[in-house]
């Protein structure tokens, strides 16, 4: 299986990169100049949404060649790559608030990003309740499709609606002076973070096909 | 209901070829085959009886050749058309008589042939379709709303429906249920009329002779698939045979 | 193409036919929206004065958004209702079985679901001016605007999600919960012009957020006709 070797491969390389990265962000490069070690978080944050986007875009482009060819193997891609989405999304937003904490003083601002990454959490979180609630499997990966996709192609305008909404008052924080060192600790962990998302993304779908092969097995008539 | 306005601008089917025509057609529903490895062919103008007990898959099977479910397995073609791709062209050739009708309780017996009218893309006027319901023996009732009608009204008001539109393939799902006998003799009179008519008819019924009355051939299904495949005189001699080692 | 709009034309006439003969769920529609008004105004003290000193009282600032939100779940119950009917007997396979193209339903629905929503707008947003002590009568043009733009983008993408999931066992928690997040551009976008269109717009951003809900109408449209075929099958 193709993609399950892959996926193992990508896991092979991004785990000890995850070892790597994390020395390279938490210990090498220098604390921030103005927020100090807290600003380390980033490391995690921000490859997060990295994660977050290639996992629910594979789950989006699943979930339209799922529609047109039916093949119960791409519903099972897509339900891996929302439901890692998902995670990552929500390590996203958790490492987001933990930031915001000592930075701000608030666990949480209506920040339009942070704002947009919390609706596309509950989005995709509702594609996930919803297939819950289907038994046929047909059906279910048909209808999950179509949440997906609408959900996805939705994002932007969340996106604009939500910028709008809160720039038209107030300016947005941008993040301070980036040093050269902490840009290679940064990169290391967005590609590892992506790798790290392949990774989940194949032994959830491995799961998952295994998961849909026994369904689909058990109502096989006899002879 | 012969000739009427919509068959005459239909693209004709491609000519010589068969009704109905599907392989290995399986459907499933959750975790049961419904249907499994279904292979038919039906010539244009036959009738068919469709046998079997509750759960053969009778139903779905007429739902699918109206293009109403999507096979999980196989090829469906109707009139040479698939199911797949020219779903619009079935469906402009096939009535589907089913026991859960779209009719809607809160309008009349005329609104809904209106509705279904204007569904099929048809050009019919009211007098038209209240000769229609005439047919039915609906007269009286066109202006009462379906959420007063019996069983067996609703039954009719279903027939006329269907027949709406004049199909070429007509797809019959118990249409004796719940009908008197007026009704019945109804019910006989169409089956009567589409065969001089050279249309193609699936009954599916459990009125066993009524179907081997009316049909040239018997598909019998068990458990989703085909049991017996053959000329009626061929099933009914079978039958009594079985009768037969049972007395 | 006459025949699909005729198709469309249909569904809505039969859709809004039955809506009317079977008044009981306009009715309740229209009274749950104003019981949820009365309950904020109870909520929130028709006293409290505003937290920006030009805006009168809190309800009075508050209103566009209190507006919007109670349209919006008023809204569900009618999308929801446009589906359930089709389920009492056969409709929803008859929807499957005609002939044509299945966006004709969709558009159908979509206009029967606006006609209702608008008119619920016209019974509700009244009874908020009078209870919230707001100026709608002046703002009137603006106001149409924005309510009919906003009811557009609700109603598409709550007929689609009311499709999808009309055979639901928790359709009545799992539509809200899908429609909502795809609406806040909506509900943002509404709120906002209300509150500019009724309080004043100094800084010129109401063309903004016009331009918004337009954009959002047409993504939902779009999206949601090519995609209708795919929900209304089995």
């Amino acid at each position: 299986m193709a993609i399950e070797r892959l996926g193992k491969l990508a896991g092979l390389v991004a785990l000890p990169a995850l070892a790597g990265g994390l020395y390279l962000g938490l210990v090498w490069a220098p604390p921030d100049a103005m927020m100090g070690d807290v600003q380390r978080i980033m490391y995690v944050h921000f490859p997060s949404w990295i994660a977050t986007g290639l996992a629910y875009l594979t789950a989006f482009v699943c979930s339209l060649l799922y529609l047109v060819r039916r093949t119960p193997r791409l519903d099972y891609l897509a339900h891996a790559g929302v439901e890692v989405g998902v995670l990552f999304n929500a390590t996203g937003l958790i490492t987001g608030s933990i930031w915001g904490r000592p930075t701000w003083g608030v666990w949480w601002t209506w920040d339009p990003r942070l704002t947009t990454t919390a609706i596309m959490l509950v989005m995709f979180a509702g594609y996930l309740i919803v297939r819950a609630f289907i038994e046929d499997p047909d059906a279910r990966a048909r209808v999950a499709a179509l949440v997906g996709i609408v959900g996805f192609v939705n994002v932007p305008i969340v996106y604009m609606s939500v910028r709008w909404w809160r720039t038209l008052h107030q300016v947005q924080s941008s993040p301070s002076t980036v040093h050269p060192d902490m840009v290679v600790a940064l990169r290391v962990m967005m590609v590892t973070f992506a790798l790290l998302a392949c990774y989940l993304m194949t032994r959830r779908y491995e799961l998952a096909r295994l998961e849909g092969e026994a369904e689909r097995a058990e109502a096989a008539p006899h002879g | 209901m012969s000739s009427s306005p919509a068959e005459l601008r239909r693209a004709p089917a491609p000519s010589g070829v068969a009704a109905v025509e599907t392989t290995g057609l399986g459907k499933r529903f959750g975790r049961t085959w419904a249907l499994r490895g279904i292979d038919l062919e039906i010539p244009a103008g036959e009738a068919v009886a469709l046998l079997g007990p509750n759960g053969s898959g009778k139903s779905t099977l007429l739902r699918i050749l109206a293009t109403a479910a999507r096979p999980t397995l196989g090829d469906v073609r109707v009139f040479g058309f698939p199911s797949r791709t020219d779903g619009d062209a079935i469906r402009r050739r096939v009535g589907l008589l089913s026991d859960r009708p779209p009719l809607y309780d809160e309008l009349t017996a005329l609104e809904n042939l209106r509705f279904a009218g204007a569904m099929y893309a048809l050009t019919v006027s009211d007098e038209a379709l209240r000769a229609v319901l005439a047919r039915v023996g609906l007269a009286q009732a066109a202006e009462a709303r379906v959420r007063t009608f019996s069983q067996g009204m609703t039954q009719r008001l279903s027939l006329a429906r269907a027949m709406l539109q004049g199909p070429d393939l007509v797809l019959l799902d118990e249409p004796y249920n719940a009908l008197d006998a007026a009704g019945l003799r109804l019910v006989d009179e169409f089956l009567a009329g589409l065969k001089a008519a050279g249309r193609t008819v699936i009954l599916a019924t459990h009125h066993i002779a009524k179907g081997l009355a009316w049909c040239d051939r018997v598909i019998a299904l068990g458990a989703g698939r085909i049991g017996f495949d053959g000329p009626t005189a061929r099933f009914a001699a079978q039958a009594s045979d079985a009768a037969g080692a049972w007395a | 193409m006459p025949a699909e709009w005729r198709r469309a034309w249909a569904v809505a006439g039969k859709d809004l036919l039955t809506e009317r003969r079977a008044k009981a769920a306009f009715n309740a529609m229209a009274f749950f929206a104003g019981l949820v008004l009365l309950t904020f105004g109870v909520a929130l003290g028709p006293d409290a004065p505003a937290g920006d000193a030009g805006r009168g009282t809190l309800l009075q600032e508050l209103a566009p958004g209190l507006l919007w939100v109670t349209i919006l779940f008023a809204g569900v119950l009618a999308v929801d209702r446009s589906f359930q009917v089709e389920l009492e007997r056969g409709g929803m396979e008859g929807l499957r079985l005609y002939p044509g193209d299945r966006k004709a339903v969709y558009l159908g629905k979509l206009i029967a679901n606006v006609s209702v929503m608008l008119l619920m707008e016209v019974l509700v947003l009244p009874f908020a001016g009078v209870l919230y002590s707001l100026d709608l009568w002046t703002r009137l043009p603006g106001l149409a605007v924005v309510a009919a733009l906003a009811t557009l983008g609700f109603a598409a993408m709550g007929t689609f999600y009311a499709a999808l999931t009309a055979n639901l066992r928790a359709r009545q928690v799992l539509l809200p919960l899908l429609m909502f997040p795809v609406l806040i551009p909506v509900i943002l976008a509404a709120v906002k012009a209300t509150g500019l269109v009724l309080h004043g717009d100094p800084m010129d951003e109401l063309a903004s957020w016009v331009k918004l809900l337009g954009a959002a109408d047409v993504l939902f449209l779009t999206v949601c006709t090519l995609a209708f075929e795919y929900v209304i099958e089995e």
